[in-house]
């Protein structure tokens, strides 16, 4: 049987924290024939049995759970974890997860927090993939795939991954830094078995290398090849060639230095394509009279397997008529970098019955939103992004947006809403529509805005949401909130694992209703908000289970934050300083906890205290 | 005693000068007020001509004030969206207040955003905006770039080399000249087009019994009617159909 710590230090579901079974297993150099691994003759058919049977378990948290049976189902499952996820790169050194995990063919590893998108942590902090890739490169030779988040990756990096593992076929990067075109360039000349490219809101510096030549002659295995965010021009020519000699590619998301007409030739080129990010959608030239214009419509016509389109990124509307073809197949649509109008939006979306994932700018209003509620009725998941996003502003969509896709899309599952007004009515009706949303993020861009029809806080329209939806795992809160708002995410939000405060609450008494009472909790940010060490405090039972808290510009203090390092010693507490905080200052700029295998990360800048 | 009073002089003066200032600039809200008001008005009323025969001391558009009272021609690129932005109006209407009044208001506005794009002004005695704040709202600041980007490269093809056409009308006096980066379709051209041409008069009517084009809605009527369509001589000398080449 399972040999658990107490139930309050139980290990956590995803991360392999189990103290005693780490004592036993863990690599202690060469294995010195542990009795137990003597095994005889009825365990080692049972163990083949199991190998057998848990090649076929995929869920990491189904994985996990086999892990504590016992010890002879933790040493098989880790033998056939063929897939390692690591949500948070210094929960676990590299040297520990290879030495529990043999046999790992694919890595997906998680770095910097998501407040590092909107600015917050200052550049350099850290989650470098570079100890990784050389932990990888001597226990995994095999390795076939990364994926990476939020990491640092450098042209040597990549490297390595091209010139130490042979049969690599899959690097996926997503808001990842660190790297530019010559690194990919060496990636993709070395790397002749890939099937996978995707950068995806990666930055990627212009080193005036051309990649997209670099790729080896001959016929290739792409299947997927994504840089829609990579801001340099590329050689079409050598672009076209590849997807020429590409007969397996399905996934091709082109960045805006691709113009339409040379969108064309590649569509021309690829019509088994499902997956299409458009590039700029516009020619070249502006007044380009006199050549006649290819057959747009034709082309999409000929995709007839088109299932998922984007790009958009400077688009000339007229040109949007071309994708009607399409529109019927549809299940993903991203229009969030054109700028376009409800009128121009309507005639796309109202073929649009199968779509399942609309991504769009608040430019299409909120009549757009009800051209969207009329048609998409299989809508699963909802992006609204701002075109000016700025408080104070006039907002293009408000409640009445939110209430017609509530009473249109009742299938609905995630959304993320930006606004500069929302009503407790909109988000009360939304909750009671939309009963499956697992995913809730509305961002009211005005700090501290009320009710505007009510003048009330949201309160009533958020606890709505976690009383009403009863799938709830990600919430996102923002306008007026007192104090009752997190009462009512304590006692409701029983299944929410990450939560966004920003700008909220009244007391501590708002930090401590969701610290206890939200067993789930994972990832908890916060910026802004008057929570101290108080409320710090009322999390002691809970941190172990969680992957991070954050809490930038709050009201904690230095001793509160060293209170809680030396009362938890497996989290790193680490304080990360602006540019203007001294050293000693007591208060904290930034809170940014986490549990680890590691104790301190030795790579950490000037600018991070660990307490 | 006698330095503190003249100190105490001083202050007065000082004083009384912020005052003086402070009436010119709330005389400055005031005709601000009234000036947007009438601009709100005739921005709203797309359709009618208001615009274009309204006597004004400059062209709209925010090119330089000219002091010429009885220039009617409307400007060579008139904006489409029809309403006059704000900071326009206070140039037009503010000329004869202090300059510096005019600056500290301009200033103002310019920390509440330009609201050309959407089209509505604010209220001038409103504070100026709140400063932004790192990271909010929470949009990555890559989506950010491109959104930047995006406005950026509109304007840029906005104001650098416009599109510009000679127009001519048979039986006209002279031509036109219009800017077709200033279009988004040919029914904004056309629309541009018959009103630019419509306030010539006719003295005589063509032999066929031509259209009455002193007669604007008529016009406008018959332009958007089924018995005209409107065409072009292409580069070949043939005559096409406005429409199929996507604009």
């Amino acid at each position: 049987m399972s040999e658990d710590d107490e139930r309050q230090q139980s290990p956590p579901s995803d991360l392999e924290f189990v103290s005693n079974k780490a004592r036993n297993c863990n690599a202690t150099g060469s294995g010195s024939g542990h009795p137990e691994f003597q095994s005889t003759y009825p365990d080692q058919v049972l163990e083949n049995v199991l190998e057998n049977v848990l090649h076929f378990l995929t869920s990491r948290r189904d994985r996990n759970a086999a892990s504590l049976v016992c010890k002879s189902w933790y040493r098989v499952e880790a033998l056939t974890r063929s897939e390692l996820f690591i949500g948070n790169c210094y929960a676990v050194s590299p040297g520990r997860a290879t030495a529990r995990f043999t046999r790992v063919k694919a890595l997906h590893l998680k770095g910097k927090p998501r407040f590092a998108d909107f600015n917050l942590m200052p550049p350099d902090w850290g989650a470098h993939f570079n100890p990784w890739a050389l932990a990888m490169a001597k226990a995994y030779p095999w390795l076939e795939k990364v994926h990476l988040k939020r990491m640092s990756v450098t042209d040597d990096d990549l490297a390595t991954l091209a010139e130490l593992f042979l049969g690599f076929k899959e690097l996926v990067l997503v808001c990842c830094d660190g790297f530019g075109t010559s690194g990919l360039a060496i990636f993709v000349s070395k790397c002749r078995q890939l099937k996978v490219l995707d950068l995806i809101e990666s930055e990627v510096s212009d080193d005036e290398t051309d990649w997209i030549s670099c790729f080896p002659e001959g016929e290739s295995n792409l299947e997927s090849l994504i840089f829609d965010c990579v801001e340099c021009h590329i050689n079409f020519e050598a672009l076209d060639r590849l997807v020429a000699r590409s007969p397996s590619l399905k996934k091709l998301k082109l960045n805006r230095y691709v113009s339409i007409g040379q969108l064309y030739r590649l569509m021309v080129r690829a019509p088994q394509l499902t997956h299409l990010g458009t590039g700029s959608f516009s020619p070249s030239d502006i007044a380009g009279q006199g050549d006649q214009e290819p057959d747009y419509v034709a082309a999409f016509a000929a995709c007839r397997s088109l299932v998922c389109l984007s790009g958009f990124r400077e688009i000339i509307p007229d040109y949007l008529p071309a994708i009607y073809p399409v529109c019927a197949n549809l299940t993903s649509l991203n229009f969030s970098y054109a700028n376009i109008t409800a009128e121009q939006l309507k005639p796309i979306i109202s073929k649009c019955h199968k779509l399942q994932t609309f991504w769009v700018l608040d430019s299409i209003c909120d009549e757009g939103l009800q051209a969207v509620a009329a048609t998409c009725k299989d809508l699963r998941e909802l992006r609204v992004f701002p075109v000016d996003p700025r408080e104070d502003n006039d907002g293009p969509v408000s409640e009445v947006g939110l209430q017609a896709i509530s009473e249109g899309c009742r299938k609905l599952q995630s959304i993320l809403y930006f606004c500069q007004r929302m009503t407790n009515a909109a988000v009360i009706a939304m909750s009671k529509n939309c009963p499956d949303l697992v995913v809730f993020r509305l961002c009211i861009m005005g700090r501290h805005r009320p009710d505007p029809v009510t003048g009330e806080p949201m309160d009533d329209g958020f606890g709505a949401i976690v009383m009403n939806c009863k799938k709830l795992t990600r919430l996102a809160v923002s306008g007026l909130l007192t104090d009752k708002a997190f009462d009512y995410i304590g006692r409701h939000g029983k299944l929410v694992r990450t939560l966004s405060v920003a700008f909220a609450g009244d007391s501590d008494m708002a930090l401590k209703y969701v610290l206890e009472g939200c067993p789930q909790l994972q990832k908890l940010e916060i910026r802004d908000s008057p929570f101290g060490d108080a409320a710090l405090r009322s999390g002691l039972h809970h941190y172990y289970n969680m992957r991070f808290l954050w809490m930038s510009s709050c009201r904690l203090t230095r001793h509160g934050c060293q209170e809680i390092a030396r009362a938890m010693p497996r989290l790193v507490v680490e304080v990360i300083r602006s540019a203007d905080e001294e050293e000693m200052d007591d208060v904290v700029g930034t809170l940014y906890m986490y549990r680890s295998l590691e104790g301190p990360r030795t790579d950490a800048p000037k600018f991070v205290t660990i307490l | 005693i006698k330095e503190q009073e003249e100190i105490e002089a001083k202050a007065i003066q000082i004083g009384s000068k912020d005052r003086s200032k402070k009436r010119v600039e709330a005389s400055c809200f005031v005709s601000m007020e009234v000036g947007r008001k009438m601009a709100n008005m005739l921005g709203t009323d797309h359709d009618l001509n208001f615009k274009e025969t309204e006597l004004c001391l400059g062209l709209p558009g925010g090119i330089a004030v000219v002091a010429a009272g009885n220039e009617t021609e409307s400007s060579s690129s008139p904006k489409t969206n029809g309403k006059r932005g704000f900071s326009e109006t206070v140039d037009l209407k503010l000329n004869l207040q202090s300059k510096e009044s005019t600056m500290d208001l301009n200033k103002n506005l310019d920390d509440n955003g330009s609201k050309e794009k959407s089209g509505s002004a604010k209220d001038p005695a409103k504070p100026p905006a709140k400063a932004q704040v790192v990271g909010w709202p929470p949009v990555r600041s890559y989506r950010k770039n491109i959104m930047a980007n995006q406005k950026n490269s509109s304007e840029e093809s906005g104001n650098s080399g416009a599109a510009l056409v000679k127009v001519s009308m048979d039986g006209a006096p002279y031509l036109r000249k219009v800017d077709l980066k200033m279009y988004k379709s040919y029914q904004e051209l056309s629309d541009a087009l018959a009103k630019m041409f419509s306030s010539f008069t006719m003295g005589n009517y063509g032999p066929q019994g031509m259209i009455d084009f002193m007669n604007e809605s008529k016009l406008m009527d018959l332009l958007n009617s089924s018995d005209y369509v409107p065409s072009y001589e292409d580069k070949d000398g043939d005559w096409m159909l406005v429409g199929d080449v996507p604009w």
